[in-house]
């Protein structure tokens, strides 16, 4: 078990190094650095004038010297600009330039400086992160034991007509875009249009104090489209192990039908549903972005947009590294409880 | 129990029950007018080949027939209940209570998810509402009825920890949990291993002494059958054609099917050359295309236009002068039961060819990891897959090979074909070396000269590919011909050859039946002329009545083309039959090799002699010595030290000094060709009694 951990653990760096350094790559193209340094200074650059400024925030360093400065590899540089100011990597805020630290850098533990929130990447990927976890955790909370139960009801008589009407209703969700679904409730549950009014329309105050009245909705608008896609999983393996002969073997053993289902069915039909809710949480994380522009919620995935439109480029490779060990430690977890449920498999 | 004592009358009776599914185009009747009586202790057999019916009769009789299946007509009694008025409570208090069901596949009739345990106690607590603690009082009880060893350890155990033959036993230890009156079992022998066979077979029929049992046996064995059952009913295509007591319709068969199909089973006494067997001519007809009349009628040998074929059921008729024995067929009376059987075309056996094949202290051990996912990468154990194997097959010759499941015989078919190379030891193809050659390196003769069948000609074609395009690739592959019409008038005199019809070129594998299957993937084989086929248990996917037509295909096609045929299987029964030396295999070693008279007579190899008597045969004047091997075969990650039989074998106690758990065996020399791998002196040898004898007719 605890191989099985530190191989992944390591998985984990290597991939993490792998897609910060080509996030590094990209983000460093002349033309990227070029909006960068327009978006810092002002608009109305001239070339030489985006070049001493590049020079003199030390972007013009070859790129593996700035990629180890990032990690904190290579010692950070000192730069004295042609204003005549220096300038350092790891100068925080007004201090002197004498009284840096020479390396500040991933390993140092500081994540560096959004350019465009300025404020530390790792308050502002803690701040977001936190906003986005609150999300996700209600949306989990709503969508997983939905899905799971429309998909047993479905799947534990298969062609039956309670079958036949969660199939069609998991469907549909599925086949709803978050942005149409999301317009949809808005305009029904929201707005005067309707003149239901039960929820608001935003969710800038969920940020702060969340209410069931102000972030039902966004809660709702994804686990909608979420819950079709597990729901139809969850009863495809259901049907699947509803037909299989230990279930016959069951049945003619004079098990009553819920016990059946309960007993001997659903343990057996959540292993491959598992392994589809561990895959939604890199979802959620990166694909609220649309319900979160929708309801105004300023949570990961309106940081990552807000990153990528200004070219911030220590606060994209945050929410890349980010990303990669979201994505790994869900796989993990998703390997390990797949050694709970099928007692087939060992860890040890 | 006081539950088998109850009623007076017969526990199960069912009368002109008939079963059909529905499906959107039609009804498909499954089981027509199908009546059958099984008494207090008594044990009924259900025989007939795949498609015929009798698992459907089990399941009519359970009432789980699925949302298509629906009873059409007749009744099903259970101790004078009938159970069609039962309402689902009542169902779910007999089902498992008092009628038990054993099943075909035991690994997947058991879930996965649940310990074994839990699935024991679930039945008394269910049933009799007793608690927990007494359900597991009552399962450790049953558990060593069953004869598993450290039932402790077994009730905690999932399914997958155990071997096949154990879990058998757990699904017989569930059926047995609340002391049923009827127990249903369908083939539940078939997915095992012959020697596990017979012990399962042994307990069974035990247990339903010990406990008073009646037994509904559905099985396509008839030698099974003979072992354990009192009463037999034979079916086809859906009806029941002669039921009556085993030694009647053993001896004294009133239907033309029963005769046919003991006609086409290899008892000991048939010979490929002298007394070939003779097969069901035509095909099982598909449950919608059955013809007016007798269903048995295009296939007979004593078929009547005019009478056999008049479109009216054919009613079942008690026979005269027996008690409960009954057929179905209208000309009973008329034909001349014991007349004897018009000797076939015979053969004669041809004499011995140069050997082409050698093989010399061949040996593969596999490195596996210790543990695959999880574990220490570098930790690797030996699996020792063939040991020492050392033979010569000549031309023309049929050697078979024989042994249970991890013997090593399937590792020696992939060296052969070069799936995969040798660790020591050397092949020779007509004295040249091919031992290191891999496949992908062979020449196209090389590869085209060693070709294989396989045992599942199901999954063995490939499905979205018409079978001419099938035999068409294999003879561009193997380089036959120079355009594509010689092609395909060679692929033409192919499917000649194994005797399909050559509009069957443009058919897709799913619209034939299994046999024909089977024939497609021997002209595959033979499509680069090869001289030396491996069949791989060519035949035991598929019915009696089919198996002996393709084995005579298979003989025919060698004693035309010569081909060396290495027989791989584990049917002593065919072995006996269509081979001309045997080499016995267990876990990698060639425990015995002789010509087929040499290993089918004493002296044995300890393990031959289990396997002999494992063997069931489907003949009233055979008697048989009973060997049950306890236990299973061991792993081979983890053998045995010494003999690798020591651990099951009678006759260690025989050997002194310990020296079976010492020693590896060598090989000794018994007689010209005849080699054995035992300790046992040659004294002891030679005063080994016969596993089977026929008792004088």
């Amino acid at each position: 078990m605890g191989r099985f951990i530190l191989r992944r653990m390591g998985v984990m760096v290597l991939t993490a190094l792998c897609l910060t350094l080509i996030v590094f790559f990209m983000t460093n193209l002349a033309p990227n650095l070029e909006k960068l340094a327009k978006t810092q200074g002002n608009f109305r650059m001239s070339d030489e004038e985006v070049t001493t400024y590049l020079a003199d925030h030390g972007y013009a360093q070859p790129m593996l010297v700035k990629y180890g400065q990032w990690l904190g590899f290579l010692p950070g540089y000192v730069i004295e600009g042609t204003d005549g100011l220096t300038r350092a990597k790891c100068q925080g805020g007004a201090e002197p330039v004498e009284t840096t630290p020479t390396f500040c850098g991933v390993l140092q533990g500081d994540w560096g400086t959004s350019t465009v929130i300025k404020k530390d990447v790792g308050v502002v990927i803690a701040d977001k992160l936190a906003l986005t976890g609150k999300l996700m955790f209600w949306v989990l909370v709503l969508m997983v034991p939905s899905a799971l139960l429309i998909g047993i009801l479905a799947g534990m008589r298969e062609g039956s007509r309670t079958d036949r009407a969660l199939s069609t209703v998991s469907i549909t969700t599925s086949a709803t875009p978050e942005y149409v679904s999301g317009v949809l409730l808005i305009a029904v549950f929201a707005s005067s249009a309707v003149g239901l009014k039960w929820f608001k329309g935003t969710a800038t105050s969920a940020m702060d104090t969340a209410t069931f009245e102000n972030f039902f909705l966004p809660v709702l608008t994804i686990s909608l489209y979420g819950v079709g896609y597990i729901a139809r999983m969850t009863r495809a393996s259901m049907a699947e192990v509803m037909t299989s002969q230990y279930i016959r073997t069951a049945r003619l053993k004079g098990v009553s039908f819920p016990n059946i289902v309960v007993k001997h069915a659903l343990r057996n039909a959540l292993i491959a549903p598992f392994t589809v809710i561990m895959l939604q949480f890199p979802w959620l994380l990166n694909g609220v972005v649309i319900v979160e522009t929708l309801f105004n919620y300023k949570g990961f995935g309106w940081a990552m947009v807000l990153a990528a439109s200004n070219n911030d480029i220590e606060l994209l490779l945050g929410i890349s590294v980010v990303s990669v060990i979201v994505v790994l430690v869900t796989q993990a977890i998703s390997d390990i409880g797949y050694v709970y449920l099928n007692p087939r498999i060992s860890v040890t | 129990m006081s539950k088998q004592t109850e009623t007076a009358g017969p526990i199960l009776e069912i009368d002109n029950l008939s079963i059909s599914f529905f499906t959107r185009v039609r009804e498909i009747p499954a089981v027509m007018d199908f009546s059958v009586q099984v008494q207090p202790g008594e044990a009924v057999g259900l025989v007939g080949e795949s498609g015929c019916g009798k698992s459907t009769v089990a399941l009519g009789v359970m009432r789980d027939l699925g949302a298509n299946g629906r009873i059409v007509g007749g009744t099903v009694r259970f101790k004078g209940r009938d159970m069609a008025t039962l309402d689902p409570e009542e169902l779910r208090d007999v089902r498992g209570n008092e009628i038990a069901m054993i099943y075909q596949e035991p690994m997947a009739s058991l879930n996965p998810a649940m310990r074994v345990g839990q699935q024991l106690t679930e039945v008394p607590m269910i049933h009799e509402g007793i608690s927990q603690a007494d359900a597991r009082t009552r399962a450790l009880e049953v558990i060593r009825d069953v004869k598993l060893p450290d039932p402790e350890r077994i009730l905690n155990a999932y399914p997958h920890q155990l071997s096949g033959g154990q879990q058998q036993r757990i699904v017989i230890a569930m059926a047995l949990m609340s002391k049923p009156s009827l127990l249903i079992l369908d083939e539940p022998t078939t997915a095992l291993d012959v020697t596990v066979e017979a012990a399962v077979v042994n307990l069974v029929k035990d247990l339903g002494r010990k406990y008073g049992t009646a037994m509904l046996f559905i099985s396509h064995n008839l030698g099974l059958v003979l072992e354990t059952c009192d009463r037999i009913c034979v079916m086809y295509s859906g009806e029941a054609v002669e039921t009556g007591s085993i030694h009647d319709v053993f001896d004294q068969m009133h239907h033309p099917y029963t005769q046919a199909l003991f006609r086409s089973i290899p008892l000991p006494g048939a010979d490929k050359n002298a007394r070939p067997l003779v097969a069901i001519p035509g095909n099982f007809p598909l449950p919608h295309e059955r013809p007016p009349g007798c269903n048995f009628g295009p296939r007979c040998d004593y078929f009547q236009p005019g009478l056999c074929d008049r479109d009216a059921p054919v009613p079942m008729e008690p026979v005269e002068g027996f008690e409960r024995h009954q057929t179905r067929c209208l000309r009973n009376t008329e034909i001349d039961w014991s007349a004897p059987l018009h000797p076939p075309v015979q053969t004669e056996k041809p004499a011995q060819g140069p050997v082409v094949l050698k093989m010399e202290k061949v040996k593969k051990y596999y490195e596996v990891a210790a543990n695959v996912l999880f574990g220490k990468a570098r930790e690797t154990k030996l699996v020792k897959a063939n040991e020492s194997l050392s033979f010569e097959a000549h031309e023309g010759e049929t050697l078979a090979i024989v042994g249970e499941s991890g013997c090593g015989k399937s590792t020696f078919a992939k060296l052969l074909m070069g799936l995969e190379t040798v660790t020591d030891g050397s092949i020779q193809l007509d004295g040249r070396n091919i031992e290191h050659t891999p496949i992908e390196a062979r020449n196209t003769q090389d590869v085209a000269d060693i070709q294989m069948v396989f045992q599942n000609p199901f999954d063995t074609l490939n499905p979205s590919m018409t079978v001419g395009r099938q035999i068409l690739r294999a003879l561009e592959v193997f380089g036959h011909g120079t355009s594509d019409d010689e092609r395909m008038d060679e692929m033409l005199r192919l499917l000649d050859l194994v005797k399909l019809p050559r509009e069957f070129a443009t058919r897709m594998p799913r619209q034939l039946s299994g046999g024909q299957k089977q024939r497609v993937g021997i002209a595959r084989a033979f499509a680069g002329g090869a001289r030396i086929v491996v069949a791989d248990e060519p035949v035991s996917a598929l019915d009696v009545s089919v198996q002996a037509a393709v084995t005579d295909l298979l003989m025919d096609i060698q004693r035309k083309h010569k081909t060396t045929l290495l027989f791989i299987s584990h049917d002593l029964s065919i072995v006996r039959y269509l081979s001309d030396r045997v080499m016995v295999m267990y876990l990698g070693h060639v425990v015995e090799l002789g010509t087929t008279d040499q290993v089918f007579a004493p002296p044995y190899h300890p393990y031959t002699e289990a396997l002999l008597s494992a063997v069931p045969i489907a003949d009233t004047h055979v008697e048989k010595k009973h060997i049950v091997l306890e236990g299973d075969v061991p792993s081979a990650l983890n053998p045995p030290s010494g003999c690798p039989f020591q651990t099951r074998c009678h006759w260690k106690s025989k050997v002194s000094g310990g020296l079976c758990e010492s020693q590896v065996p060598p090989s000794r020399h018994l007689a010209e060709g005849h080699e054995i791998k035992c300790h046992l002196s040659d004294e002891q040898l030679a005063n080994m009694d016969a596993v089977i004898k026929t008792a004088a007719e």
